[in-house]
Formats: C-alpha cells, structure tokens, sequence
C-alpha cells in the first residue's frame, strides 16, 4: 500500500466496523452453527435432535457410497485443473503475443463468458452433445462419422468438459496476470544470445509464469470441487459429486446434519489443499526469484 | 499477429471455438421453428421468445433476480467505502485478518454458504424471505465491490484532500465533495460487477429462494433438471444477451482486463 498512515487508534475499526459486524453475524455465526449441525442426530420422523454425536462424520468414513463420491469429486477437479493449465496457459501466451486490436478483442471473448450465467453454459454444453438431439452428435451420425451417439450426458467425461469449459477464463486470467510482469527484453536479450523459441519458451518464459499457472491451478481446483450447477445438469440425478449430494441431503432426503457434514468435510478439504499448494506456490516463487 | 506462428494461430482458433460453440448454440437453437430442440435450417422463428411471455415464472424470476442485484449490490457498495478506506489508508493490528475475512466468500464453496445460510435464516425466521436473500448475495458480492472500490482508494492522491483540509473543509465535506467523487469510478464499476455476480449466481441461492422468491438462473436449473426444451434455450438466450451487452458496457468504460486482473495492491489477498 501506497499511502498508509499510522494507526489512529480506534478509527480504522470504526470505518470497517458495520461490515465487520455483517460478516461476523451472517457468515461467520452461519458457518459455525452448520459446523455445529454436523453433530445433530437426525431420524426419518425426529427430524433433527440437537445433541453432540458423531454419528454423520462415522456414516462418512465407513460408508463405501460417500468414498466412491469423494474420490470421483477428486477425479473431476484434477482432471479439469490440468485440462485448464495445458489448454489456458499456452492460450494466454498467445494472446499475449497478438497485436491491438485482436489482443482486446479476443481477451474480451475468453474472459467474458466468466460472466455468463453457469446455467445457461452448461445448457450449450447439453445441446451440443446431450443424446442423439446434440448438435454435434446428429451432425457426426448423420455423416455416418459414429454409429451411436457420443456418450456425453451423465457420464463423468461430460462433466470434465463441461467443466474445464465454465473454469478455464480463470486459468487465462491467472497466467495473462503472470505474463504482464514479464519484461519482454528478457525474451529478446535470450533470442539475441542464440536461444532458440523452444529454448527460451523452456528456459525464460515458464519459470515466470509457473506462478501464475499454479495460483491459476489452485482456483481452478478449488471450483471445480465444489462446483454444483455443471455436474447437476451433466451428471443428472445418479452421477454425484460432493455438492450435489449436499444439496440431495438437505432438499431431498431431508437429512440436514448428514449434509452438512459432506459440506464442512468438503470445506475443510479445500482448506487443507489449497494451503498446502500455495505454501509450495510461495516456496518456488521465492526460488524464481533467488 | 505476425508474432505467432501458424501452429500457435491454430491452437487459438480451436481454443476460441470451444469457448464459444456452446454459447453461440444456445443463441442458434433458440431461434428453431421446430416443437422440439434442433438448429434452424431453412427458417428462423421468434416463436420460443414470445413463448416466454406466456410463462409468468420467468418473468417474475427475472424481476426478482435484478431486484435483487441492485439492492445487494448497492447495499454492498455503502459497507465496501468505509471498510476499504480502513484497510487503505491504517496500518492497525489485525488488518490483514480483517481484509482476509472481506475476501473468504470468494474461497468459501457457495454450496456451503448455501447451506449455512440456509440453516441460519430457518433458525432466526428468515426463511425464504426475500430479505434473507439480500442479506445473503450482500455477502458473496462484497469481495467484489471491495477489490474495486479498494484500488481506487489506493491510487488516490491525499494531497488533494490535504488542500481541502487545510483549506477549513470538515471531514464530512472533504469526504463528499472530495474523496467520494475521486472514488465514484470504482464505487460505480464495484457495483456493475456485483450486480452481475448476484445476477448470475445460482449455486448458494438454490438452497434458500423458497418459490415466492425464485430467481432467474435458479429457475431456468430448476427447469432444466425436469427437461430441456427450446423455451429454456431462448430464456438462456435472452440472459446471455443481456450480460453481453452489459458486458461491452463495462468493457467500454472501465476496461475490463482492468476490471478482472485488478490494479492496485487490493488484489492477490
């Protein structure tokens, strides 16, 4: 920070004081008490009990259905997040490289869609694909290409794609952040020396831009464990991963403590992966820079 | 272009396809003439948006969604000034925690944010209320208008306010008449970015809206887990219009690599 005075005493803590008070009372107050629900008994004509059991968290490690569940989240998100590292950051660079007004232009159509309903993205998705009415798939039997149509809808590979789709502006994003600290002279000085391209993509540019590519990794990740909307809509009612099961839970079996231990497990999962990856993040970081 | 190779062009107009050939086939099939889903061959048709008419559903949503965009948005906004002068412009203990806890709801997963909200406003008697809503989107839109409006309030220069201060204006006055209008870039492009995180936002809010209090891409979900059909598709179509051209809007005047890369040092935290 630029201009930063010495603390006055207790002005700071009364200009953030009103929206302290909110998010201690409507997020922090929220969290807690569904940490505390994970706790709760729960029967089918009880309903919730309040008392303190471990009953839910020994349902989810003993239960073989919530390991397969855990394990397939796991499998999406690793899968999307390198789908979006080898397909977005070479991307960025590219985009990098262009000329006004391509350079805007295309920025301005990678990164868009970030604001585009998660919905209606993933309904493009189910149209080109879903079955024998997805566009693709029509156009490719009718050019007699496959005999039956491409298996997208309901299958984890949808998802993957799906998802790799509604994920990968933050990747761009990320990795475009990374390249605009790099000095182009850098690049030159190396071409100048006799490296050649491949060389000094190997040697300058992805040793100052593997920060980006990470932290990009770690938000990528991050959103496609607890993504909900994409896998509801691709994966239908029988492929589940962690977020749709909680929403299963709470909105159709009704079990709100079970839920809300998938929840607090799958936050505090993100917790532990994305701290330990950006403490690797900031390790090799301070190594770049050495 | 001259820079990238023909292997690197290649890759780009292959990358830029799979951006968009899904949202380009929404746009294309919500024009069909047919009853069901198929792209339009030999005759456009408006049937599916005038369709849209006779389903008050979507519509009430709809109002409901940019209702509560604004409100929260703009509510948003008034706690995001303060808090980001705070963290601007003291040095005090804990300052980092604080801007740390400003920013959890963008590493929170929405789902469980939906679901404590959902838990905590059944308990307290907010329940599908539409206050509940706005009480809720006031939180996951907050990170936004404060990055904003915080790198405005960073890159301003005090001196201009020091002149008003040593020129006998009160601390109100030279917030008003000074600070405030030096920050009203960010406040306005904090807001316009809120709005289209709460507009779009469907995961957290698809635990609480009870059916008085549905929003839009709550219920175009709700209705595609039943079926897909061409009404949906032009529903999708009309929203993707919509936030295109809010989109070269915000694009135009603030730039949006601007808006999205942030600047400043309210960023990376």
């Amino acid at each position: 920070m630029t201009a930063v005075a010495v603390s006055r005493g207790w002005t700071p803590w009364l200009l953030a004081g009103p929206a302290l008070l909110l998010f201690v009372g409507i997020v922090l107050v929220p969290l807690a008490m569904t940490v505390l629900l994970s706790f709760h008994d729960w029967g089918q004509y009880k309903g919730i009990e309040p008392v303190l059991i471990l009953k839910n968290w020994r349902e989810i490690i003993d239960d073989s259905y919530f390991h397969e569940m855990f394990a397939r989240t796991l499998r999406i998100s690793v899968l999307v997040t390198l789908i979006a590292a080898l397909l977005g950051a070479p991307e960025a660079y590219i985009l990098n490289r262009m000329k006004n007004p391509w350079k805007g232009i295309f920025l301005l159509v990678i990164l868009g869609p970030l604001l585009i309903s998660v919905v209606a993205r993933t309904l493009g998705w189910a149209l080109l694909f879903g079955g024998e009415t997805g566009v693709v798939n029509k156009a490719l039997l009718e050019l007699g290409v496959i005999e039956a149509p491409l298996p997208f809808m309901f299958t984890e590979t949808g998802i993957v794609v799906a998802l790799s789709h509604v994920l990968m502006p933050f990747m761009v994003l990320s990795v475009w952040a990374a390249l605009q600290r790099l000095d182009p002279q850098v690049e030159n000085a190396a071409t100048a020396l006799g490296a050649s391209h491949f060389t000094v993509l190997r040697r300058i540019v992805l040793p100052q831009v593997m920060p980006g590519v990470l932290s990009g990794g770690i938000i990528v990740f991050a959103l496609a464990a607890s993504a909900f909307a994409t896998p509801a809509i691709i994966g239908g009612r029988r492929l589940k991963v962690a977020a749709t099961l909680a929403y299963d839970e709470f909105l159709n079996t009704l079990n709100w403590p079970l839920g809300a231990a998938v929840a607090v497990l799958l936050l505090v999962a993100l917790i532990v992966i994305i701290v330990g990856c950006n403490r690797l993040v900031e390790r090799r970081y301070a190594q770049v820079f050495q | 272009m001259s820079r990238n190779g023909p292997l690197a062009l290649a890759f780009h107009t292959l990358f830029v396809t799979f951006i968009l050939a899904p949202i380009l086939v929404v746009c294309v099939v919500a024009f069909t003439p047919e009853g069901y889903l198929s792209v339009p061959t030999d005759r456009v048709s408006l049937r599916w948006f005038r369709a849209i008419a006779d389903y008050p559903e979507f519509i009430d949503a709809f109002w409901n969604s940019v209702w509560l965009a604004a409100a929260s948005s703009a509510i948003a906004v008034g706690f995001s000034v303060p808090a980001a002068l705070a963290i601007a412009r003291y040095d005090f203990t804990g300052r980092e925690a604080l801007t740390a806890l400003f920013l959890s709801p963008l590493m929170v997963p929405h789902v469980v944010l939906g679901i404590a909200f959902l838990r905590f406003f059944t308990q307290i008697g907010l329940g599908g209320t539409f206050v509940g809503l706005v009480l809720s989107h006031i939180v996951i839109v907050f990170p936004f208008a404060l990055r904003l409006v915080l790198s405005s309030a960073v890159g301003m220069d005090r001196a201009i306010e020091h002149a008003a201060i040593s020129l006998g204006a009160s601390d109100f006055a030279v917030f008003r008449r000074v600070t405030l209008p030096l920050i009203l870039p960010g406040l306005a492009s904090g807001w316009a970015l809120a709005f289209i995180q709460s507009f779009d936002e469907v995961t957290m809010t698809v635990f609480i809206a009870a059916p008085g209090t549905v929003t839009l891409p709550v219920r175009m979900f709700l209705y595609i887990q039943d079926n897909i059909d061409p009404l949906v598709t032009s529903v999708s179509a009309c929203v993707i219009a919509i936030t295109v051209v809010f989109l070269v809007v915000l694009d135009r005047i603030y730039g949006l690599e601007r808006l999205l890369v942030g600047r400043g040092s309210g960023d990376g935290a």
